[in-house]
């Protein structure tokens, strides 16, 4: 195994075990009694450690050991859960993070903001060893010893059978696994004190049958520690499949050892001689085992000439009755095996594939996309039926495909929602507000590129809701809210978009406030009427800000216009609802893919067209009475409505004659509807978006450009800004035609 | 690496670099021709930089068969890292020979 592939795959883990940690940890928080999230807590830290001893990463063993101690102590209850101590373990996770990006990930020490950072945290958790932490109180009078307490050998190092008893065979392909029984040794030792190992190389087969890349050895190791047995078997956790482990805990039952002999390969006296030397067995003990052993083998023949054999019990029940094990040793033994029957399963769900990978089989899809037009183009003009069924049916073949390549790329936003978590509750606490965070459309799915772009200007939104949006607790109780704001986040898919909502129940824009704020910085005239949303957009303005203090969080005016910058470079929009003291919601539009869309094909002129089919509502045909009539004014009567349209024949100043007849295609974005007039109405047509050059950056109503089957380019219209233009000059027009009327 | 020099008979082995994995086979079969050969070996573990648990192994193999045709074979000069795998698998007394503590 390659350890730089092993190191990745450490990265990976670990980033994902600190994620599951703080997750728990927030869980905690409102539920401190949940024992799930304790053990999660507790088994992230030690999976961290115990993979991180694997590579010899001393410095993440050194402080995650602390950790975990202060874990186990708050999951044998002798610490209580509280909000300092969750603060301290989410901050001990970060920095548990940083020491891996830092160590693993770089390959370097950490620098001394860390180190010293890690020395604080290192005090902190100490003091909850000690215990004698701030309000921390020890709920359990039985005392253990603390860990880190130097274990005291009685001298000569046979102490009886205080000792844990860890049987070893380890298979013969450990080594050519990359797996050296060494380390497993070395590690175990930093969680407690080695009394004796015994090698056993009796598994050595002849000189010439020798595999020297094999491993043939056995141990058989007295172990003094305070660790539990999970935390002993997790030493071996890596080659688990690879071993024959066997793991007796101090005072064990006679019978157990009677079972181990009995279990292992090498000769039963030998193992018992191992047994007394180490000084785990007295020899009475051992004769007493033999005798006991030779009893039983009697009732089991017995049992069996009998012609009644009661059932057997399963075996956990039967150690559990005895008194060998108890009765919690055995459910962990049963959660384990479960979780590891879970992780197995969930493996064989997913497989890690390389986002370029990805990026590179949409390409060629994309690819694949125009040249089957093309084909499908040239099968049409051939005539030839035969041809040309052989063609439609690869191109719904191919449609599938491009399906289902772009499907691979979808992501639930609950991920990235899922964050806000960790982000609500630190703002909250830097505020001084008390804030909860609900989250909605968790399954909501999109692009993962979309996925990856979306989170800072969320984080600037949630930060700036919480900050200005959710007032503060007396505040609320004079308005009659509850003492706790909320924020919101919810997402879900509309007409080829999806939308994603930051909501909170906050004070709410004062529309007024942002007006006096615009006349004053001169960005609206004094005279000029805007709506709300306009109004409300003006938050948006780059330096716009009506905080009255500037916080470390938020109010410096920067962050907003990022907000919109980021969203209009994914083609999406931003609108905003707020009701003064219910409060506000901002409303982010996105599009679901960036890469091939179903579009609707156009023509005005020569040149093609192409829209997003999911914002086509319907297609009219303008007749030639209302052609005569919409010659001099932008807007038609549609069903009793008005429909403001844009000419595109005007707009992108198409020459030559106008066709014979026109079409209005209805589109529809935001809840705001326009019509395109266009010569021709050319069908669907699946369109891999390529974008435009930097050149091309500011151009107005188009977003892309696309290939056709006959290599002709077609510009893909941007719907939502020519919307906005249309309706816009609608209004204008009708300010203008107002205003004569006043005139006269 | 494993080189040799032979006086009387008695085969004076001297390793160097690492006995890991990476040179095990080609370990293997060096000590065992060496075995082979000798009446009486000595293993010089000084130059021993690195030892993982295929090195030991082959030790305790040569051990063994050195035991098996009756020739004396000894480890001498232990280099820290020799001792530390030593250490850590209590095998010191396994091959009984006298260690210089460094």
């Amino acid at each position: 195994m390659n350890m730089d592939d092993a190191l990745q795959t450490f990265l990976i883990e670990c980033r994902e075990l600190l994620q599951a940690m703080e997750e728990a940890l927030l869980n905690l928080e409102s539920e401190p009694d949940d024992k799930e999230a304790i053990g999660a807590v507790f088994r992230a830290a030690h999976t961290i450690k115990g993979s991180a001893g694997l590579f010899g990463l001393d410095t993440i063993v050194a402080f995650t050991h602390v950790a975990e101690n202060v874990l186990d102590k708050v999951r044998n209850g002798e610490v209580p859960v509280d909000s300092n101590l969750i603060a301290l373990l989410l901050s001990s996770g970060d920095h548990i993070a940083i020491l891996v990006e830092q160590i693993a990930g770089q390959g370097v020490e950490p620098d001394e903001a860390t180190c010293a950072a890690g020395e604080a945290l290192l005090q902190q958790l100490k003091t909850y060893l000690a215990g004698e932490g701030q309000g921390v109180q020890i709920t359990q009078s039985s005392v253990t010893q603390p860990h880190d307490a130097p274990l005291q050998s009685s001298g000569g190092g046979l102490v009886g059978s205080d000792t844990w008893h860890i049987s070893l065979r380890f298979g013969h392909d450990v080594l050519k696994n990359g797996m050296d029984p060494l380390s497993f040794l070395r590690y175990l030792a930093t969680l407690g004190e080695i009394v004796s190992v015994t090698t056993l190389p009796d598994a050595m087969p002849l000189a010439e049958q020798m595999d020297p890349e094999c491993c043939y050895l056995g141990f058989e190791i007295d172990f003094r520690s305070t660790a539990d047995k999970t935390m002993i078997e997790g030493v071996f956790e890596f080659v688990r499949d690879d071993c024959n482990l066997r793991i007796l805990p101090p005072h064990s039952r006679v019978t157990e050892y009677i079972q181990l002999i009995n279990d292992l390969p090498e000769d039963k006296v030998r193992l018992g001689d191992i047994l007394i030397n180490s000084g785990v067995v007295t020899q009475k003990e051992l004769d007493e085992m033999l005798i006991c052993q030779a009893m039983r083998s009697c009732i089991a023949e017995d049992a069996q000439s009998g012609e009644h054999v009661p059932p057997v019990p399963p075996l956990g029940e039967i150690l559990v009755q005895e008194g060998m094990v108890q009765k919690e040793l055995v459910d962990a033994a049963l959660g384990k095996q479960k979780q590891a029957r879970d992780n197995k399963a969930q493996e064989s769900r997913y497989i890690r594939v390389h986002a370029d990978k990805l990026d590179d089989l949409i390409n060629l899809v994309g690819e694949l996309v125009i040249a089957s037009a093309s084909a499908a183009l040239l099968s049409q003009r051939s005539r030839d039926t035969m041809l040309h069924e052989a063609t439609s049916t690869m191109s719904r073949l191919v449609e599938e495909i491009r399906d289902g390549a772009l499907q691979l790329r979808m992501v639930p936003i609950g991920e990235t929602f899922n964050r806000f978590h960790r982000v609500v509750r630190d703002v909250s606490n830097d505020l001084g507000k008390e804030i909860g965070l609900e989250i909605g459309g968790a399954e909501t799915e999109l692009d993962k590129s979309v996925v990856e772009k979306i989170g800072d200007p969320l984080m600037h939104l949630v930060r700036n809701s919480m900050d200005h949006g959710i007032e503060s607790a007396e505040l609320r109780q004079q308005r009659g809210k509850s003492a706790k704001g909320t924020v919101r986040l919810n997402a879900f898919h509309e007409s080829g978009s999806i939308v994603i909502e930051v909501g909170d129940d906050g004070g709410g824009l004062n529309r007024d406030k942002l007006l006096a704020k615009a006349i004053e910085r001169g960005l609206v005239g004094p005279n000029q009427s805007l709506t709300d949303q306009e109004v409300y957009a003006l938050i948006f303005e780059a330096g716009f800000s009506t905080a009255d203090a500037v916080t470390s969080i938020s109010g410096r005016g920067v962050g907003m216009d990022v907000v919109r910058r980021n969203i209009e470079a994914l083609r999406g929009m931003i609108e905003i609802d707020s009701v003064q003291g219910v409060g506000t919601t901002i409303r982010i539009r996105l599009p679901l893919t960036l890469a091939i869309i179903d579009g609707f094909l156009l023509g005005v002129g020569s040149a093609s067209y192409v829209v997003p089919l999911d914002m086509v509502m319907e297609c009219i045909e303008l007749s030639e009475a209302e052609r005569q009539e919409t010659r001099e004014r932008n807007y038609i009567n549609l069903r009793g409505t008005v429909l403001p349209f844009i000419r595109l024949r005007d707009h992108f100043r198409e020459q030559g004659k106008a066709g014979r007849r026109e079409n209005i295609v209805v589109v529809q974005y935001a809840g705001q509807k326009a019509g395109l007039v266009v010569d021709e109405l050319m069908g669907e047509f699946q369109t891999v978006i390529k974008p435009l050059g930097k050149i091309f950056g500011n151009l107005r109503g188009v977003s892309g450009s696309t290939i056709l089957g006959s290599g002709e380019v077609a510009l893909i219209l941007d719907v939502p800004a020519l919307i906005q233009r249309s309706v816009n000059q609608e209004a204008k027009s009708a300010g203008q035609e107002k205003l004569v009327a006043l005139l006269k | 690496m494993i080189s040799h020099d032979v006086d009387n008979g008695i085969y004076r082995v001297k390793v160097e670099g690492e006995m890991t994995i990476y040179h095990a086979l080609e370990h293997k079969q060096a000590l065992l021709e060496c075995l082979g050969h000798c009446t009486e070996m000595e293993i010089n573990l000084s130059g021993v930089s690195e030892m993982d648990t295929t090195g030991f192994q082959l030790l305790v193999l040569a051990k063994r068969e050195a035991e098996k045709i009756g020739r004396p074979m000894r480890l001498v000069k232990h280099s820290p890292a020799t001792l530390e795998v030593m250490d850590l698998f209590h095998m010191a007394a396994y091959f009984g020979d006298p260690v210089v503590m460094p």
